[in-house]
């Protein structure tokens, strides 16, 4: 038994049981021992307050599914783009594998979507508003106005790869005389469905994702080209991706650049699950993996097999980004510390700056 | 013309023809008791199933949690001693001097100095502080903004409700409301019962699996004109019902009482239309901070920046097309 100055005021607390003042409180169990004195807490308790340490908001009850779409969606509306471009520059091959890639990334996307609802039976009801203030509805109808034009454009180039073995009857002609149009629609929706996840993560109350708003959309916008551009490095000869190097080496300046302007400018707290855990963890491996893609495509992009490299790490460094941010985003949602903390400090410095009636909590 | 934040009739703006007075809660937390008939009330009124396991959580006497999926009305116990009670005390005077907006008339009695009987309640070495908690039925409401099949609503009486054959689950709202209350409703089996008296015999089938579940502040009792079960079952008046105008009236008259007998702890939580929710259906008077109750400092519906991300994202999408523009046009290597 130990003795201290506080013991006498000590109320003889049974074992298990602990007053902490509402205050932010350890998981730790005390089973076994009922002596009681290893229950001291010597160490301060920290400033911050919060309802036993339970989430003030609660995580989006979002899976890996979702983080994956977020890669695949960058994936396909980037190839797209890149289809488009070698379609009015006369680059075939480029064209069809870009076209392969948007249809075969959005189609997985579009699955893992459907897989992680709630009600996957009901994944139509998507589409019976228009509703300009959900970034999810907004993303719905992107998603469907692009699938339908990467949709045609591939098929036309399976059909030209079968030698015209699809059993299409007359509508071969139609099919053909719209897959240049088809090509160049999806194009045109290719960068609103890499960027609308952006928003769709920032336009929530999750801590993380709400304070990198501002430069979110960089970020992603970013992340797509250079996955895109990968993957068109990984499938096409070099002789006609030099494109896909330009855009790819676009995409890893603005990815990093983006990626460092909002670690600056967040609030320290908010930002904190990006550079913490896994999902920190993630991010550090996706720069380094973005800033050596960048430099294999710079030095070596006219290489097959160098090009080919890059173009993995560049993809995988794109996946890595949207797990990272995707998982950062969630972690935040479930410590109340990332909630209470940046809301806090916001609200002083209103007061401080003469602003007091925009509190929810008046004196009256 | 519907509006992102600031002050605003809800019902309104959802265009509804015939536009009913809005409806609130005030949650008088400072004569809660925590007898828990609200939560019992809106289980059984609502059919909502059991909440997870059932099992002590070592807080006090709440062993509900938060708010959920299938827990609608959430008791927060917090116990606290001198030392805490005398910082509430100085956070709430602090607010007073801070000048925070007081609209609508003074209390009739908030000029009277406190008496020297005006002795306050609660024991100075210890207090329990008992809040329940609820949907707050925003003015601009997060979930509803960010809802992608219009399953959430705003009712005419400024309401928000969701229409549970409707959501298809997406989870958009979970991660939209600031206040951590809305949820997608599982039915609790994903980890395997093998604790003693867990899952013993046969459960009642789980309502509404896999949507959106939240308080509907009774929708189908407002509409015949009843109270919401939590109100009606208060036995202490904790929870009161009526007009939100009403409801904000007898919120700041009850706060002024209280400051008149030096607790000036208490302060309101959602009275404040200026705030980052534009003023919430339901008001609560509390005793301490609102991170005290699990309640968030200063919310703010992400849908206010919502202008600003569109627009970003347009910049970087913009931004996305140029850099392929200039990559295909510029030289061929």
């Amino acid at each position: 038994m130990t003795t201290s100055e506080f013991d006498s005021v000590r109320p003889p607390d049974p074992p298990g049981r602990r007053r902490r003042d509402g205050r932010r409180r350890r998981r730790a169990r005390m089973d076994g021992s009922t002596d009681g004195s290893r229950e001291m807490a010597m160490v301060p308790e920290p400033e911050f307050t919060s309802y036993y340490g339970r989430p003030v908001v609660k995580p989006a009850p979002w899976g890996s599914d979702i983080a994956a779409y977020l890669f695949l969606g960058g994936v396909a509306g980037g190839s797209a783009v890149l289809g488009a471009g070698a379609q009015l520059s006369g680059r075939d091959t480029l064209r069809r594998n870009c076209r392969l890639s948007a249809l075969t990334a959005v189609s997985l996307g579009a699955v893992a979507l459907v897989r992680d609802l709630g009600r996957p039976e009901r994944f139509l009801n998507m589409l019976r508003v228009i509703k300009l203030t959900s970034p999810m509805s907004v993303g719905s109808w992107i998603l469907s106005a692009f699938s339908a034009g990467a949709g045609v454009a591939a098929v036309a180039e399976v059909d030209r790869m079968t030698g015209q073995r699809l059993p299409l009857g007359p509508l071969r002609r139609v099919l053909h005389a719209v897959e240049g149009p088809a090509g160049l629609e999806a194009a045109a929706f290719g960068p609103l469905l890499s960027v609308y996840t952006a928003v769709l993560l920032a336009d929530t109350a999750t801590p993380t994702w709400n304070d990198a708003r501002d430069e979110l959309p960089f970020v992603f916008v970013s992340s797509a080209s250079l996955a895109a551009s990968g993957l068109a490095m990984i499938t096409t000869p070099p002789a006609e991706t030099g494109p896909a190097r330009k855009l790819a080496v676009a995409g890893v300046v603005g990815d990093v650049v983006a990626t460092q302007v909002m670690h600056r400018r967040m609030d320290p707290v908010a930002a904190e699950p990006l550079h913490e855990g896994r999902p920190g963890t993630l991010l550090r491996v996706s720069e380094a993996l973005v800033v050596a893609g960048g430099i294999g495509v710079v030095l070596g992009g006219r290489r097959r097999g160098v090009a080919a490299a890059a173009g993995v790490a560049l993809l995988a460094a794109s996946a890595l980004t949207r797990f990272g941010v995707f998982e950062a985003g969630i972690r935040s949602a479930k410590d109340p510390r990332y909630t209470i903390e940046p809301q806090k400090r916001r609200l002083a410095a209103r007061r401080a700056a003469g602003v007091t009636d925009d509190s929810i909590t008046t004196s009256g | 013309m519907p509006q992102f934040a600031g002050p605003t009739d809800p019902a309104a703006d959802a265009r509804w023809p015939d536009i009913k007075p809005r409806k609130g809660f005030f949650t008088d937390t400072s004569i809660c008791i925590g007898c828990k008939a609200c939560e019992v009330a809106c289980k059984e009124w609502n059919h909502n199933p059991r909440d997870g396991d059932l099992e002590l959580l070592e807080s006090s006497y709440d062993n509900t949690g938060a708010l959920g999926a299938s827990t609608w009305r959430h008791v927060a116990f917090i116990e606290q001693g001198r030392e805490r009670i005398e910082q509430a005390r100085e956070s709430g005077r602090t607010l007073v001097d801070l000048g925070m907006p007081s609209v609508g008339a003074p209390a009739p009695d908030a000029a009277a100095p406190p008496s020297a009987q005006s002795a306050i309640p609660d024991t100075p070495e210890f207090r329990w502080l008992i809040s329940s908690d609820v949907c707050k039925h925003c003015t601009h409401a997060g979930c509803l903004d960010v809802c992608p099949t219009g399953a959430l609503f705003r009712t005419e009486f400024g309401t928000v409700v969701v229409q549970a054959d409707v959501c298809n689950g997406c989870g958009t709202c979970v991660a939209g409301c600031p206040f951590g209350v809305v949820e997608r409703r599982t039915d609790g089996t994903a980890a395997p019962k093998a604790k003693r008296g867990e899952r013993k015999g046969e459960q009642p089938d789980v309502p509404n699996l896999g949507v959106a579940q939240k308080c509907t502040l009774c929708y189908d009792r407002l509409i015949d004109d009843e109270a919401p079960a939590c109100a009606k079952t208060c036995p202490t008046t904790s929870i009161k019902f009526g007009d939100r105008e009403h409801m904000v009236a007898l919120a700041k008259d009850r706060v002024a009482e209280l400051h008149a007998q030096g607790r000036t702890e208490a302060r309101l939580y959602g009275a404040n239309e200026l705030d980052g929710v534009g003023g919430t259906g339901s008001v609560f008077l509390l005793l301490d901070e609102p991170e005290v109750y699990g309640l968030p400092p200063d919310p703010r519906v992400s849908t206010a920046d919502l202008p600003r991300m569109y627009k970003r994202a347009g910049i970087a999408a913009a931004g996305m097309a140029a850099a392929a523009i200039l990559a295909f046009v510029g030289g061929r290597r």
